[in-house]
Formats: structure tokens, sequence, C-alpha cells
């Protein structure tokens, strides 16, 4: 018996495969590597953060999402509104991958952060949720002290020791940043659930930080909130913008205009708009939309 | 336009009729609990002494202390401890916090459920077969500690996930949004704030072992054995089957022994509870949620 013929790897050879997937760019991930390497500052038009390429999703039998094509750009707030049930919260909970707690979660699609493919055999789900900070409906501070729930997500990124210098530093600096210090800076050995529910969400963000994630996603972070504390965190997300890419999910239409650079409207699973928040509200392109935000169905 | 009509008085009557139902019901299911500690109280309070304790049995079980029984309940109840703890625990954190909720889960759970509705007569049979004959362990503490370890398993198993689906689901998602892997966030969050509960559900459980008479009767306990063990291959006595051989096997024993038998048995019991009740009162007096 001879050798089995085995093909050599000829340049050729892989530029006729190339040709044969017509429109697949195979150096996607390089360019798009490369795109995230460019500083984003001395461009005009922002960098897409989050950008999902016919994304579907079931939970069992029931399917959630259906082929969403979704981009959202770096360094703004972008708001996701919708009716219950839209699956503008399942859209937000597949960008870090927290919906896969549960086994009978099934993802077809691509979800790309900052160019890179966070469903790619290689990615580490650990990873990809230390980087995409997620803020929840109802205030989850750790059963433990302000301290520890600032620090939690370092240690877990560096599990030696830490100089306390260093921590100090840190909690200060998230907690300024949340504007949360000057409250706060006496009692960090408290426990955090004593704290009141602003203060316990705003805590909630200022303990992202330290693991300087790019990008956040917030699950109505002020539903459980009263007004005057959500106006505080729809001040503290306003501030935010820039340095981090927000995706806010909410109820609040109002909360969508104010607090809000872009808005896209989802329906049944579907993305129906996408667009500038104040284009959206004014002059909607699908008449779904413009009935959702008068208020005809809900 | 608010006054009382018949129908109204009617109800009252009905009213008062159950509620005296209920409360003579209560009254009856505390009766015998009083009426057993006063009686082990006066009858056998006076035998409690310090050499009852400390002291061995002589004259054929009608005199001397229960020391060797007490031991040898402490060492069953301990050494039953060791497996059945770190088993049930680990167990209950996998059923808990891994295991895909599908047909196979459930079918286990269900299992673990019932195994603690196994008589415990089974378990002493079980435990004869497979520790004592099987494993040839002989009847040794070690085939009693395993019978009682077995017995125990389920309640722990069970008790253990109760207080683990107790803390917040919300403190898990926190953990993971943050990057912690599931242990991480078991280690740093789910146990320390799940452990009061899996303490109490553990001393519970040793309260009742302690006072199994059944699974150590085949396996590992003595009838009379006036001395300690020295080894975990050695029988020992216990002070549930001394009790019921005190009562009934040996003859002239004054009346007040069995009964100074029976209530230390019940005073360990009770320590344990109380035990149990105040880890649980000073746990939740922390917890905030």
């Amino acid at each position: 018996m001879g050798k089995l013929p085995i093909p050599e790897p000829q340049i050729m050879w892989r530029v006729a495969l190339v040709d044969n997937s017509k429109n697949e760019n195979p150096f996607g991930e390089v360019i798009s590597m490369e795109h995230h390497i460019d500083d984003p500052s001395n461009d005009s038009t922002p960098k897409n953060a989050v950008e999902t390429t016919d994304l579907s999703l079931w939970y069992g039998s029931f399917q959630a999402l259906f082929n969403v094509n979704f981009k959202v750009k770096q360094g703004l707030v972008t708001s996701l509104i919708g009716p219950s049930g839209c699956g503008k919260s399942t859209l937000l909970r597949s960008v870090n991958r927290i919906n896969e707690r549960f086994g009978y979660v099934r993802t077809e699609g691509q979800v790309h952060v900052l160019g890179q493919d966070i469903y790619a055999p290689t990615v580490d789900k650990t990873q990809v949720r230390s980087q995409i900070g997620m803020v929840f409906q109802r205030p989850n501070p750790l059963p433990v002290t302000i301290r520890k729930n600032i620090l939690f997500g370092y240690h877990l990124k560096n599990p030696g020791r830490v100089a306390a210098s260093v921590e100090d530093e840190l909690v200060e600096k998230s907690l300024r940043e949340v504007l949360l210090w000057d409250d706060l800076k006496d009692k960090l050995n408290h426990s955090a659930l004593s704290l009141s529910l602003e203060q316990q969400q705003k805590l909630c963000i200022a303990r992202l930080l330290p693991v300087k994630p790019k990008v956040i996603l917030m699950d109505e972070p002020c539903s459980a909130l009263d007004p005057e504390a959500t106006a505080a965190i729809e001040d503290l997300i306003w501030d935010l913008r820039g340095e981090y890419t927000i995706l806010i999910v909410t109820h609040n239409m109002a909360q969508a205009r104010r607090a809000s650079d872009e808005c896209a409207f989802m329906l049944m699973g579907k993305m129906v708009e996408h667009g500038k928040t104040e284009d959206i509200f004014v002059t909607p392109d699908h008449q779904q939309t413009a009935d959702y935000i008068e208020g005809k169905f809900g | 336009m608010f006054s009382k009509t018949s129908q109204n008085v009617r109800n009252d009557r009905i009213e008062g009729r159950w509620r005296t139902l209920f409360l003579v019901m209560t009254a009856l299911l505390i009766l015998p609990v009083v009426i057993i500690l006063t009686l082990l109280i006066i009858r056998g309070g006076p035998a409690i002494t310090w050499e009852f304790i400390s002291g061995f049995p002589i004259k054929g079980m009608t005199q001397g202390g229960i020391f060797p029984a007490l031991m040898g309940t402490i060492f069953l109840v301990s050494l039953g401890l060791v497996f059945s703890v770190p088993l049930g625990i680990a167990a209950a954190i996998y059923l808990s916090e891994y295991a895909s909720d599908n047909k196979l889960t459930r079918i286990i759970n269900l299992a673990i459920i019932n195994l603690a509705g196994v008589p415990s007569i089974v378990h002493a049979l079980f435990g004869l077969g497979a520790f004592v004959l099987f494993m040839e362990f002989g009847t040794s503490i070690l085939a009693a500690s395993l019978t009682l370890a077995i017995m125990a398993l389920p309640v722990v198993i069970v008790a253990t996930k109760e207080s683990l689906e107790a803390v917040p689901y919300a403190f898990r998602e926190a953990c993971w949004s943050l990057g912690a892997t599931k242990w991480q966030t078991i280690r740093k969050i789910v146990l320390p704030n799940a452990v009061s509960g899996i303490l109490t559900g553990v001393i519970l459980e040793v309260s009742r072992t302690a006072g199994e008479t059944a699974p150590i009767m085949f396996t590992g306990a003595a009838f009379f054995l006036p001395f300690l063990p020295e080894s975990v291959y050695d029988q020992t006595m216990a002070l549930s089957l001394h009790l019921f051989v005190v009562a009934t096997q040996v003859p002239n024993v004054p009346e007040s022994l069995p009964y100074g038998v029976a209530l230390l048995l019940i005073m360990l019991v009770l320590l344990m509870n109380a035990l149990s009740i105040g880890f649980r009162v000073r746990f939740r007096s922390k917890k905030k949620w």
C-alpha cells in the first residue's frame, strides 16, 4: 500500500477556498482586530463596540430572538426599548453570556464585542463577563462590606496579594466616579446591604470600574428606584458616557429619550428599528415604533 | 346598617368552634412532651450524679454509671458525621449549583427524599450486610458509624440544599457578572451565607442519630462492655441501646436507672437542638435580606 495522497497546503489552494466563500472575508477576524487597536479618539465616526450578526436564541423550544442584527457604537449610550417579553433583556444578556447559566439556552449567529467574537471556542466566559460589566434591575450588592464589593472583581482578576494602598486608591477612585465617595468614605467597612437603594445601585456600577470594563450593560437599572434616585443614576450614566459604551434596557420611554444617544426598538424577538434617539422619537420609520412610543400598546 | 344579623351570629359560633378545636389539638400535641419531660425529671433526676455520668456500670448493669455508653454514643455520632457531612454537603452543592435541571437530576432528588423515609431497621440490615459482612468490618464502631452516616446523608443533603437555595439568586448573578467562576461564587458568597443553615441541619441530624437504636444494634453496639473501645474496629456501648437493655433485658434494675439514662439521652438531644437554634438566631440577626 502506498501513502495516502495528502494534499500539500499551497497558496493557490487557500485562495481557491477563499473565492468559494464569496462574501465571507477569511481575514475578518484580523481586520477587526486592527479595527480595535485603532485609537478611537482620532476617528470622527464612532466604532461599533457591540455588533450582533443574525443572532437567534432559543430557550428550549421557544425562540426569543430572531436574526437580530444590531450595532452599538463605541462611547455612546444606546437604549433598548420594547414591550415586555420582546427579547430586549435576552439580547442584553447574550452580550455577556450570562444567560447561559440555564442549560437549555441555544444561540446561533455571532456577537462581536470590540471586534472579537465572544462566542468563539477559544473565548473564556469569565473573561467576557469581567470585561463586559452588568448592572441589574434590582441593585444586587454582595452581602459583604462596601470595600469588598468594589474590590471583588479586581481580586478575581488579580488573585495574589495586593498592596493596601493600591486597594485604597481603587476604592476611592471608583467611589468618586459614581459620586459616592463623600457619603461613604467613613463607612467602607459597613455592609453594602445597609445602603439606600440608590447608593446600592451606584455601588453596583462602581464595583465594575476597577476591572476596567469597555462595555457596561444595564438591565432596567432604575426600575426599582424612586424618581430622584432615577435622575441621579441617569446623570451618572451620562457622566460615564464616552469612556464606556453603555447599553441600557428600559421600560421607561422618557428615560430612553432623556438619557440615550441612540435607541433601538424591539418587538417579538426582532429588531424593528434602530437610530438616533431623537429620530426614533420624532420621526420613526415604522408604524409599530410610532404606536409603541405613543403608548398604543405596551 | 352595621349591626349583627342572625347570619353573623351563626358565623361567630362556627368560628368559635373551629378555633377551640385547633386549640385543643395543639394542647394534645404539647401534653405528651410535657408529661414525658416531667416524669423523666422527677424519676430520673435523682439518678443523675457525677458518678453516674463518669462511672462504669457494675453488678450486671444494675448499679454504677453509664460512662462507656455515653462515650460510645459520642464516638458513633462523631465518626458518622465525619463520613456524612463532607459527602452530603458536596453532593448538595453539586445538585443545587451545578447539575442542570433535567429528568435525571429530578429522579436523584426524589430518591434522596425517599431515602430519608427508609425505616431505620432497613438501614440496620443494610449496614449489617454491607459493612459488617461484605466489607468485613465486623460488628464495630466503624460499621455502625457508616450505617448511621448512610441514614443521616439524605437529611444532610436536603438541609444543605435548602440553605444553599435560600441564598438569593441575585448574589450569584452579581458574582458571575463580575467574572467569577461557579466555584469562586460558591466559596466566596454562597457557602458563607448558607453555613448557618447547613450547621443547623447537621446539628439537628446529630440529635436524631444520637437516639437511633436499630441501626447500631446489629452493626456495632454492644450489650455490655465495661471498658472504652481502643480502635474503630472495636464494639462499643451506646446510650440508646443501653436504655433498651436496662429497661427490658436486665432483672432487678433500680427504677431510677433507666429513667436516668433516658433523661441523659434527652438532655443530650435537647442540648444539640438548643445549640442549633442558637446558631440560627445568631446568624439570622446578621442577615439583612
